[in-house]
């Protein structure tokens, strides 16, 4: 019987030390590395055949829109669900995305990055949702670039390669770059243009980035990081002086 | 002053709910089993519909609203349906407004596709992931609210129960996903917004925290849960081991085919038995035509149970530029190039039209204080949704719900949240379940027992329903409930437990899966996704009613009401003529016409 090999760092919570477990599981055509911990759920026995716990993992919409299932799969950050095992050398090493706080295994909690997108006001301030007629007429193009960004899923890939970016550094993470482009972009997003980029402007912000570029090619979504990071530094250090001359 | 609700569920339906709710000077607590921005609504692909009449081609809410309530099968409360498509424009300013890179027209306004069972263009789209983009842009909303301090939210919590004091809702408890903390939290109103159930069937195209145990809960508890029979089974899906993919509606809606080969020619069959429609009938009419031309006559792809999906003769760029999302979905999980070849699909369960019964006027359940809104209730679209209606029915919805329970909470003499003894109790009382249910040392596996409920609703209770299978399913459904009794816990970590939380939501899908074949037995005819070859037609003499599900012990107890017609006069549902076109115009006159003659 074909199978996959697995080789898996697990820890029980957080400031528990981490540990490898293997696992072998029957191979089927099409399978990705959730479909393997799905069946570790359902067979809970590592290679040595001893019984053991499913491990923890987080995945939910299981076609690469949600941003759940980021882990390091044999050591790139990227969506456990898209990880086909045809495309995987063996045995595949799974470990959780360690710049965020590990819960258990591969579970993780990303509200740091979540959090940061409130600190860059990354939302239209709109007056609320009674009725106000037709929103801003804007064009294709704009709408175009907008989109490319919008899809974004949080997912924290680019922080999890990012070598400024960790829990011990006060970045803010790549992926607030390319949100205060969008809004900025927006006609009545750019209303707030100047408290996002201020918000980018001191300890934390995006000068913190030391353009390693790690988050450009490993975004799974193929977000535009690498123009949106430049523009947002340019637009941060104008910002900057222009507000030196108001003062 | 009383002014506390909770949220439960994160998806377009609870934070539309939450937002409203908080701007009519509520303070709200929004708990969701992910952190919210992650929550299923995000897989919604192809549009959302409003007839914003853009396109001059003379679309008006009251044809919206006619093609929901036939395309239902006459089982939609029609004023409900009604009040949400005369609502459809407004949503989709209001999402605009709040900065929803819609798709656009070359003068900057929004764009419109075709959508299956309306022959208007009337489905706004943001390329092919319209659902992530509607959900980013409440989630923006909503994370702005908490900035402002009038939200706040409780992410990576599962509800476990609701709290009852004095007949009325008080509040709930849940459970911290992360340190498995079990704690009481008091309100004055609840709203339930947790989804659809699509994991009950094991594999659908739904993701995987839609498994209705939420639902489940509150309905052993008491609130009724009506239509569970309708179960609407998508035509278009990639079929895969640990889901079905979607493939929007929105490919067909571009311009894509469906057809297989027969006598050696490509046979476009969608096309040959409703010419009216063709690829663009509603998606129950399209599942049981490719569910006939595989299963009965055979003639799937490579003898497989697949037909094709054909986008090739569609300029590439185009579809990048409308459908690029689903196109690399399918070019990531098959890898094959959908531009340049058919894509291979096959029906998969999708969408729940029914769920927790409300009333529809004010999304109110049968317990006070107890609200119900998104796809986890049941109003809006009868035997069979539309496609592109289901992003609408979310917000709509919890517009309605938000608002509502705020006027609930005003009209009360004295708070509703519970006392603290009362709090007390409701924590103890689920601790102990708890531990029951880590204490359980069984042999079954209760992934294993999931797996095979899912693969016995598929086999028996989706697209072709025959009642001696459906009583079998329902005895083996008896025999589940029994094996999960001997469940084994593998699992006593008092962190990250997925193990123990999935024992938990097990009972309550089972209870839901017993609903959903009993209700399916009994509705002996044919209606929109209830499709039983033995009573091949709509029979309104005897079932045009809304099933309501009670729960007891011994299993679920079936009653029925009326459904409301108040405006639409069931006629006979077909779609190889068109029965529909006008008609809107027609609704539109002979009530404009009653409304003058009530003002004489």
């Amino acid at each position: 019987m074909k199978t996959v090999r697995l080789k898996i760092k697990r820890r029980e919570s957080e400031n528990a030390p981490s540990y490898w477990e293997e696992f072998e599981v029957p191979y089927r055509p099409a399978m990705n590395v959730i479909a393997c911990l799905m069946v570790i759920q359902k067979n809970p026995v590592n290679a040595q055949g001893q019984p053991t716990t499913p491990v923890a993992f987080e995945s939910n919409c299981l076609e690469e829109v949600c941003g759940s299932c980021s882990m390091v799969i044999n050591g790139k950050a990227r969506q456990a669900c898209s990880a086909l095992i045809d495309n995987l050398k063996q045995p595949i090493t799974l470990e959780p995305m360690d710049k965020f706080k590990v819960i258990r295994d591969l579970y993780i909690d990303r509200q740091a990055f979540f959090d940061a997108l409130r600190k860059v006001k990354a939302w239209v301030d709109i007056d609320g949702s009674q009725e106000l007629g037709q929103g801003p007429r804007y064009s294709r193009q704009v709408q175009e670039l907008r989109y490319d960004i919008s899809r974004c899923m949080t997912c924290g890939v680019c922080g999890q390669v990012c070598p400024n970016y960790s829990s011990n550094t006060k970045f803010i993470g790549p992926h607030v770059a390319p949100q205060v482009v969008s809004f900025n972009l927006h006609p009545n997003g750019a209303f707030n243009k100047e408290e996002r980029l201020e918000a980018l402007m001191d300890e934390g912000g995006i000068f913190e980035c030391g353009n390693s570029q790690n988050c450009v090619t490993s975004c799974p979504k193929e977000i535009p990081l690498r123009q949106s990071i430049a523009q947002v530094k340019s637009e941060v250090t104008w910002s900057g002086i222009k507000s030196l001359f108001t003062k | 002053m009383a002014n506390k609700v909770i949220v439960i569920g994160g998806g377009l339906a609870g934070l539309m709910a939450s937002m409203r709710a908080a701007e009519a000077g509520m303070q709200v607590q929004i708990f969701s089993v992910v952190p919210v921005k992650r929550s299923h609504s995000v897989c919604a692909q192809g549009g959302i519909n409003g007839a914003l009449h853009t396109k001059g081609d003379g679309d008006t809410p009251a044809q919206h609203f006619y093609d929901t309530i036939y395309g239902g099968d006459f089982l939609a409360n029609q004023t409900a349906a009604k009040n949400m498509c005369d609502n459809a424009p407004r949503i989709l300013e209001l999402f605009d407004r709040m900065g929803v890179p819609f798709t656009r027209t070359p003068e900057g306004n929004l764009d419109f596709r075709h959508f299956g069972g309306q022959k208007l263009a009337r489905t706004a789209f943001a390329g092919a992931s319209t659902g992530q983009q509607l959900m980013y842009a409440i989630d923006e909303q909503v994370r702005r609210l908490e900035d402002q301090k009038k939200v706040e939210k409780f992410e990576n919590w599962e509800f476990i129960g609701t709290i009852i004091e004095n007949d009325k809702c008080a509040g709930i408890v849940a459970q911290n996903m992360f340190t498995m903390e079990i704690k009481a939290f008091p309100a004055d109103a609840v709203i339930i917004a947790t989804g659809g159930l699509g994991v009950i069937y094991g594999r659908s195209t739904n993701s995987t925290i839609n498994n209705g145990s939420a639902a489940g809960i509150v309905y052993a508890q008491g609130v009724k849960y009506a239509n569970a029979e309708f179960i609407q089974i998508h035509p278009t899906a990639i079929p895969g081991d640990d889901k079905n993919r979607l493939m929007s509606e929105s490919a067909r809606g571009e311009g894509g085919r469906i057809w297989t080969y027969k006598d050696g020619k490509p046979w476009y069959f969608l096309e040959e038995m409703y010419p009216a429609y063709g690829n663009l009938v509603p998606r129950d009419i399209a599942t049981r035509a490719i569910f006939s031309v595989c299963i009965d006559q055979r003639l799937g792809i490579n003898g497989e149970n697949q037909v094709y999906l054909d986008l090739t003769h569609i300029d590439a760029h185009e579809l990048d530029r409308k459908l690029g999302a689903i196109l690399e979905i399918y070019e990531q999980f098959v890898g094959d190039d959908p531009r340049k070849v058919p894509m291979k699909i096959f029906p998969s369960v999708h969408y729940t039209m029914g769920g927790i019964w409300s009333d529809y006027h004010t999304h109110m359940t049968n317990i006070p204080g107890l609200f119900a809104c998104g796809e986890c209730e049941y109003s809006y679209h009868g035997a069979n949704r539309l496609g592109a209606n289901s992003l609408l029915s979310a917000i709509y919805s919890g517009s309605v719900a938000g608002p509502s329970a705020a006027n609930y909470i005003k009209g009360l003499e004295k708070s509703n949240e519970a006392s603290s003894d009362v709090l007390a109790a409701e924590e103890k009382k689920y601790q102990a379940e708890y531990a029951e249910i880590l204490a359980m040392r069984g042999t079954e596996n209760p992934f294993v027992l999931h797996d095979e409920m899912g693969v016995l609703m598929t086999e028996n209770v989706t697209v072709v329903r025959e009642n001696p299978r459906l009583e079998k399913t329902l005895d083996i459904l008896k025999e589940f409930k029994e094996r999960y009794k001997n469940i084994n816990c593998s699992d006593q970590s008092a962190n990250g437990n997925q193990t123990a939380l999935h024992i938990r939501r097990l009972k309550y899908m089972m209870n839901l899966a017993e609903l959903i074949t009993a209700g399916a037995l009994a509705r002996n005819e044919s209606r929109g996704a209830h499709y039983k070859p033995e009573f091949p037609q709509r029979n309104d003499d005897e079932w045009l009613k809304t099933t309501i599900g009670t729960y007891s012990e011994n299993g679920p107890v079936l009653s029925y009401e009326d459904v409301d017609l108040s405006h639409i006069k069931p006629v006979k549902r077909v779609y190889d003529v068109d029965n529909a076109s006008g008609k809107g115009k027609e609704l539109a006159e002979k009530e404009a016409a009653a409304g003058e003659e009530d003002k004489k």
